[in-house]
C-alpha cells in the first residue's frame, strides 16, 4: 500500500496524529446548509479515505476484469487481487485459512447464508434456535423464517436496565433440542459489547454452534476468530471505511463443507449436466455469479488503511470520544442515555423529554448534524425500554471532541425550540 | 431547506396543545395509521352524519410534524362534508410531496404551514400519516396504502 497516504510514520503506530487521518476523508470537509459536516451517524455507514476511493478508481482504470475465468493478462491481474483482498480480511480476524472467508453482500448476506446453508439443512422440526432481545433485525428475521418451515422454536435471552445480556438466562436457555446460536457481539442500538467468548464457550460445551453478528464489532475491535472459537462471524465493509455491497462470512471450514450452497450458479460449481451437478470447493461454493471485484477489493483496501492505523488505536481513541460524549449528554437535563453498559463501543443512543427522535434528527441536521433517529432496526430493544425510537450518535476515528460539543449544543437548541 | 422554517409556531403550538385528543366514543367511524418506520401510531375516530363529520378526534404516539398535522387536520375537517375532506386529503398531499402550486386556489388555509415538508423527503410521511388514517378511516378499507407511501405506512380502519 501506499504508506504515504495514510500518514504512517515511525512512531505512528502507538501515536497517530488524528487530525491527519480526519484529512484522508474528503467527504468530511462538506458543508451542509453552509455548516461543517458533523457526521455522528458512523454505525449505520463509515465514510471513505481517499485511499480507498484511489484504490477502486485504480482497479477501475487498470485492473477490471471477470476472475476464475479467462486466461488473459486482465483477468489474471483482477483475480489474483480479488484473492488478495480475501486473504487480508482472513488476516484481519485472524481465520485459519483463506477459504473460510466467502464474500457476500454485507452482514445480512452472510447471516441469510449460513440460515439457508446450515439451519436449513440441519435444523429440524422442535429444535430450538436461541437468540437475544438485543439482535438487529437481520439477525432474528432470518431465523424466525426458518423456525416457521421447519416448525422450530427462537428462545430469546433477556437484556438488563443497563443494557446487558442476561448471562444466567441465556444458559438456562440451553437443553437438548437447542441446535444453535446467533449473538450480536455489539449492539448497534445500545453500544454494549457482549461477553461473546464466555456464551461460544458455554454453546460449544452443549455442542451447539454460535453465529456472532459482528457488524458493529469489526470497526471498533480487534476480532480473533481463532481465540473466539466461533463458528461463523459476519460482518459488512461499509462499516469499516469500505464500500458498501460487500462483507464476508466468516466459517470453520468443516462447518462450510458439511453446508449445502444458498445460492445456484456460475463459479460455485464443479460440474454440471443435467443430470447432476457437482459443487465447488468453498469458499468457491458460497459465492455464486460474478461477486462485486471492485468492492472486494476496496474492502481489502479499507482493511490495508486500518491495520495501518491499527484497530487497538482506535479503539483506544474511540473509547475517549466515548467517554467524553457520555459526559458531555449526562449533564443536559432532560437528555437520558440508553444502554449504559460498563463495556460500550463508541454508540450514544438517548432520548429527549417530551420530543421526539425524528424532530430531533431534524433540527440537528439544522446544525449540519448528522445521527440516525428511529429503532435502529431493533424493535425488540426499544420495546425493551418501552420507547418508540432514540436519536443514536456514533463515533468513528475520525471524529473529534469538537464534533461532540456541536452535539451538546445542537441536542440545547432542539430543547429551546421545544421549550 | 432551514428545518426551522418547518418547526413554525403554529406547528409547536398543535404539538403542546394538540386540538381534538382523544377518542370518541361512540365512533361511527374508525382507523389506526402506523409509520413502521418510527412507531408512530395515530388512532382517528369520527362521527359522520349526514355525510358530515360531526366530530374527530385523534390520539397516538407520534413526532411532532406528525401530532401538529393531526391536530390541524382535525380542526380543519370537523363540520365539513366527506366529500369536502376527501378534497383536503387529496390537496394535503400534494402539498407534503410538492405536487401543489400554493399560488394557485387550494382549500388548505393555515395548512400550509407544512409545505416545508416537501424538502424533507424523510418526513413527509410524518405529515401525512394522519390524512392516511382519517382516508383509512372513511373508506373503511381494512388495509389501505398510498400510492408514495405503499412500502412504509399502513391504516386499518373499522366501521361499527
Amino acid at each position: 500500500m501506499n504508506i504515504t497516504q495514510v500518514s504512517l510514520k515511525s512512531d505512528f503506530i502507538s501515536n497517530p496524529d488524528w487530525e491527519k487521518i480526519r484529512a484522508d476523508f474528503p467527504i468530511l470537509k462538506l458543508k451542509v446548509d453552509g455548516k461543517p459536516l458533523v457526521y455522528l451517524d458512523n454505525a449505520a455507514s463509515s465514510q471513505m479515505p481517499q485511499f480507498v476511493i484511489d484504490r477502486l478508481v485504480r482497479y477501475q482504470t487498470t485492473q477490471h476484469a471477470n476472475i476464475n475465468r479467462a486466461v488473459h493478462y486482465l483477468s489474471e491481474i483482477a483475480t489474483m487481487e480479488f484473492h488478495n483482498a480475501r486473504c487480508k480480511l482472513q488476516q484481519f480476524i485472524n481465520a485459519r485459512e483463506d477459504r473460510e472467508v466467502i464474500f457476500t453482500s454485507g452482514t445480512t448476506d452472510s447471516i441469510n447464508l449460513v440460515m439457508h446453508g446450515y439451519g436449513r439443512k440441519f435444523i429440524k422440526a422442535g429444535d430450538e434456535i436461541i437468540l437475544t432481545t438485543m439482535e438487529h433485525h437481520s439477525n432474528i428475521v432470518p431465523w424466525q423464517m426458518l423456525a416457521e418451515e421447519k416448525g422450530a422454536k427462537i428462545r430469546v435471552v433477556p437484556i438488563t436496565d443497563t443494557g446487558e445480556l442476561e448471562i444466567n438466562e441465556y444458559e438456562k436457555l440451553f437443553n437438548e433440542r437447542t441446535k444453535f446460536v446467533g449473538l450480536i457481539h455489539v449492539s448497534n442500538a445500545l453500544g454494549t459489547i457482549n461477553p461473546i467468548k464466555k456464551m461460544i464457550d458455554f454453546a460449544h460445551r452443549h455442542g451447539v454452534p454460535v453465529l456472532i453478528d459482528g457488524a458493529q464489532a469489526a470497526p471498533h475491535l480487534a476480532i480473533d476468530v481463532q481465540a473466539l472459537d466461533c463458528d461463523f462471524y459476519a460482518f459488512s465493509a461499509h462499516k469499516l471505511c469500505g464500500p458498501t455491497g460487500i462483507g464476508i462470512l466468516y466459517g470453520k471450514a468443516a462447518l462450510l463443507e458439511s453446508m449445502q450452497p444458498f445460492k445456484g450458479g456460475g463459479d460455485m460449481i464443479a460440474s454440471v449436466t443435467f443430470e447432476e451437478t457437482l459443487y465447488n470447493t468453498i469458499p468457491h461454493k458460497f459465492e455464486a455469479g460474478t461477486p462485486p471485484i471492485a468492492a472486494a477489493i476496496g474492502f481489502g483496501a479499507a482493511i490495508d488503511y486500518l491495520t495501518a492505523i491499527g484497530i487497538e488505536n482506535i479503539a483506544a481513541y474511540e473509547s475517549t470520544l466515548l467517554d467524553y460524549a457520555t459526559e458531555s449528554l449526562a449533564e443536559i437535563p432532560g437528555v437520558r442515555i440508553i444502554g449504559t453498559a460498563p463495556q460500550k463501543a463508541a454508540v450514544i443512543s438517548f432520548t429527549i423529554d417530551g420530543i421526539h427522535p425524528h424532530d430531533i434528527g431534524t433540527i440537528l441536521n439544522q446544525d449540519g448534524i448528522a445521527v440516525r433517529t428511529g429503532h435502529h432496526c431493533a424493535q425488540p430493544v426499544m420495546q425493551r425500554f418501552n420507547i418508540p425510537a432514540t436519536s443514536r450518535a456514533s463515533f468513528a476515528f475520525y471524529n473529534k471532541k469538537s464534533e461532540i460539543d456541536a452535539l451538546a449544543a445542537g441536542i440545547r437548541t432542539v430543547q429551546k425550540v421545544f421549550l | 431547506m432551514h428545518s426551522n422554517s418547518l418547526y413554525q409556531e403554529v406547528i409547536l403550538d398543535h404539538n403542546r396543545k394538540p386540538r381534538n385528543y382523544g377518542k370518541l366514543n361512540p365512533a361511527s367511524h374508525h382507523a389506526i395509521g402506523h409509520n413502521p418506520l418510527c412507531g408512530d401510531r395515530l388512532d382517528i375516530t369520527l362521527q359522520v352524519e349526514d355525510e358530515r363529520i360531526s366530530a374527530v378526534a385523534f390520539e397516538g404516539e407520534s413526532c411532532a410534524i406528525c401530532k401538529a398535522s393531526a391536530s390541524m387536520m382535525t380542526t380543519a375537517i370537523k363540520g365539513k362534508t366527506r366529500s369536502d375532506a376527501e378534497m383536503l386529503i387529496a390537496e394535503f398531499r400534494e402539498l407534503a410531496t410538492g405536487k401543489l402550486d400554493i399560488n394557485q386556489p387550494h382549500h388548505l388555509g393555515r395548512l400550509t404551514v407544512f409545505s416545508g415538508i416537501r424538502d424533507l423527503p424523510t418526513r413527509v410521511k410524518c405529515a401525512i400519516l394522519p390524512w392516511h388514517t382519517l382516508q383509512a378511516a372513511l373508506n373503511s378499507v381494512s388495509n389501505v396504502s398510498t400510492e408514495d407511501t405503499s412500502n412504509d405506512l399502513q391504516a386499518v380502519s373499522s366501521q361499527s
